[in-house]
């Protein structure tokens, strides 16, 4: 045994994914391992399924508060811009109103509004890829040739090895008596 | 997006072709992108080049020898290339009422022809990006628009409509790439599981960033496509109404008028869903989408086109009477007399035909049924709202206060060549599009399909599931129910 972990690498199982053929039946196996005690765990399905949040015992998504502050961001950052370079750096009297006066406001609200919206959008697409983590193009559960069919009409469940409670055995009947229609141990060379 | 479920009651019927199941649906999309390109692509896309290639000739004249190659000259200084840059960028508004607006009022047919419609918005904004750019007679000061730092010192003129366009359709391009990216990294992952060449696998897969499906990865991803729908609505409605103030916040009679920017929009979408029937149907005919692309979404955007034809043939009369009303003789003589008796009458005869008459054919069912009448209609208002455009540009400038001033604006053949161009520009991006990206949002479609439905077929029972592979023969049949 010393020896061989010396040597040569070791395989070793990382994720074990159960398979269901319809959404009801990966929801409701979803419940059960929430009430498991699962922690490392997660559901793949070609598209979002209504309910599985709370059947995996998932929060509200965070990414609203990150969109609020890029989007006061824009909306401060733009008219501070305007306000510095037409009214303090180059003064540029328009329609005889001097800087910092109420009727320069109103021909400031269209780009205020404008990068509003693009620092919002931005925050909320990069904002979502922060909390999702991704670009992540490495993933254990990309080593299963089934698996390629989560994107297409199958769903999934994954439980990592890395959770506490993660045994192969015991973890795979677990899967197996929650009515998967196939369990599979994916398994990884490790150094 | 949750299931959808039709009230058969009210005579509603399910979204996709009844009976199909996941796997065929995706096979639909996916598969355009797999097989060898029909020879109909082969042919449109060359013609689509060969325009590109006239467009590349007009604008490397007009670069060398300067805007003196456009008909363009006193009084008339916006001519065809304002016009063209108002109509794409109109032609964009429909991609995003479709994709932002429809979502928020969780009308789920709209899953059918929303990435599509969004594609046309970011090639249409595009082709409309490029004419301010040509326009300004030396591009390559062109950055003086930005807020940028330059040896002028000096800044741009915030207080300028002309600046606010710049925001406005800069934002709006981007945000609706980013809104067209998240909404196909999904459907990227299927391209890359499904692909059989590791080429395919390593360019779908880079692009779709690793997505797994997660349903952790699903309650960020819907947020945010929650919030980009929810911001992109106020957007597309800022957007043509910047635009229409490049022109209302002038003193010009034909231009100074407060109805601009809800007219500019409702023409917009007007003409919008004319050019996402007219691409949509060819699709739809070359790549066999009949299982997804009903009659039923055809029907339902030809009423779009007629209820934002009655708004846009309302501010068209509402011009006439304002100007009658107001007593304002130039009003009147721009109005009442140089538009419908001037020297371009046949211009405002081909706006108000197409965009106030024609739609009118489909307060009948079976008009708005048709594929050919709505096919014909489409090319109509699309070439009616170019018109509109013209109508409102150059009639307003050829004929201002003075007599003395006046002028009468032809084209050169430069102009007809770069407008012509981006139509070619237009279709080549989009073919590309239709060939190498999945054309209907798949994980969309999926998500309002019975199969979504995580109670489907077990309403009323509280027996769990009690063999493990229930749904093996309730797939194939579950449309039937």
């Amino acid at each position: 045994m010393e020896e061989a972990k010396a040597t040569e690498r070791k395989i070793a199982p990382t994720v074990i994914l159960a398979e269901f053929e319809d959404a009801g039946a990966a929801l409701h196996a979803a419940e059960k391992v929430r009430d498991a005690g699962y922690s490392r765990w997660d559901t793949h399905t070609p598209f979002p399924i209504h309910g599985m949040d709370a059947a995996m015992g998932m929060k509200d998504s965070r990414l609203g508060w990150i969109v609020i502050a890029c989007a006061l961001t824009g909306l401060t950052g733009a008219f501070t811009m305007m306000h510095w370079m037409n009214g303090i750096d180059y003064v540029t009297v328009v329609g005889d109103k001097p800087p910092g006066a109420p009727g320069t406001i109103p021909s400031m609200v269209p780009i205020m509004f404008e990068l509003t919206i693009l620092l919002s959008a931005f925050g909320a697409v990069l904002g979502m890829f922060g909390l999702n983590q991704l670009p992540r193009h490495n993933h254990p559960v990309f080593a299963s040739d089934r698996f390629r069919a989560a994107s297409i009409d199958r769903y999934f469940i994954s439980i990592e090895a890395e959770d506490p409670k993660f045994d192969v055995k015991a973890t795979r009947e677990f899967l197996e008596g929650i009515h998967a229609a196939h369990v599979e141990v994916v398994e990884e060379e490790v150094e | 997006m949750a299931y959808y479920e039709p009230i058969i009651e009210l005579g509603e019927a399910p979204l996709v072709q009844k009976g199909s199941t996941l796997a065929e649906v995706t096979d639909d999309i996916a598969g355009v992108t797999e097989r060898p390109a029909p020879r109909g692509w082969w042919i449109v896309f060359g013609l689509a080049l060969m325009f590109v290639g006239i467009f590349t000739v007009c604008v490397g004249y007009l670069f060398w020898r300067g805007v003196g190659v456009w008909g363009n000259t006193s009084p008339v200084f916006w001519a065809w290339d304002i016009t063209n840059f108002v109509w794409w960028v109109g032609i964009g508004h429909a991609g995003t009422l479709i994709s932002a607006i429809l979502f928020i009022f969780r009308q789920k047919w709209r899953t059918a022809i929303n990435r599509f419609a969004e594609a046309m918005t970011i090639f249409a904004v595009i082709c409309a990006l490029i004419f301010p750019g040509i326009h300004v007679g030396r591009p390559w000061l062109m950055y003086y628009v930005f807020p940028l730092p330059n040896q002028m010192t000096l800044w741009p003129n915030f207080k300028s409509p002309l600046l606010w366009d710049v925001f406005a359709v800069g934002t709006y391009f981007t945000v609706s790439l980013l809104f067209w990216y998240v909404g196909l990294i999904p459907d990227l992952a299927t391209l890359r599981d499904r692909s059989m060449t590791k080429g395919r696998q390593m360019v779908y897969g880079f692009f779709a960033l690793g997505w797994r499906g997660s349903n952790r990865h699903w309650r960020n991803y819907e947020r945010a496509y929650l919030i980009l729908a929810a911001i992109s609505t106020p957007l597309v409605l800022s957007v043509h109404s910047v635009v229409s103030m490049d022109f209302a916040t002038s003193v010009i009679p034909g231009w100074h008028t407060t109805i601009f920017p809800p007219y500019f929009v409702a023409g917009a979408i007007f003409s919008g869903f004319a050019m996402v029937e007219t691409v949509l149907l060819i699709a739809r005919t070359v790549f066999k989408l009949h299982r997804v692309v009903l009659m039923r979404h055809l029907e339902l955007m030809n009423k779009f086109i007629l209820f934002t034809s009655l708004l846009v043939g309302y501010a068209y009369s509402m011009e006439f009477f304002i100007a009658w009303y107001s007593g304002n003789r130039y009003e009147m003589a721009h109005f009442l007399h140089n538009r419908p008796a001037g020297p371009y009458w046949w211009a405002w005869v081909w706006m108000m035909v197409p965009n106030t008459l024609i739609p009118q054919l489909y307060w009948s069912k079976k008009m708005r049924t048709s594929i050919p009448v709505m096919f014909v209609v489409s090319i109509f208002v699309n070439i009616g709202m170019w018109f509109e455009r013209f109508v409102i540009i150059v009639l307003s400038l050829n004929r201002d206060f003075l007599p003395s001033s006046w002028g009468y604006y032809r084209p050169t053949i430069i102009d007809v060549g770069t407008f012509t161009g981006t139509i070619g520009i237009f279709f080549a991006a989009f073919l590309l599009f239709m060939r190498w990206l999945p054309m209907v949002a798949m994980a969309e479609v999926k998500g309002t399909m019975p199969q979504a439905d995580p109670h489907h077929g077990h309403r009323g029972k509280h027996a769990p599931h009690s063999e493990p592979i229930a749904a093996k023969g309730t797939l194939a049949t579950e449309g039937a129910e």
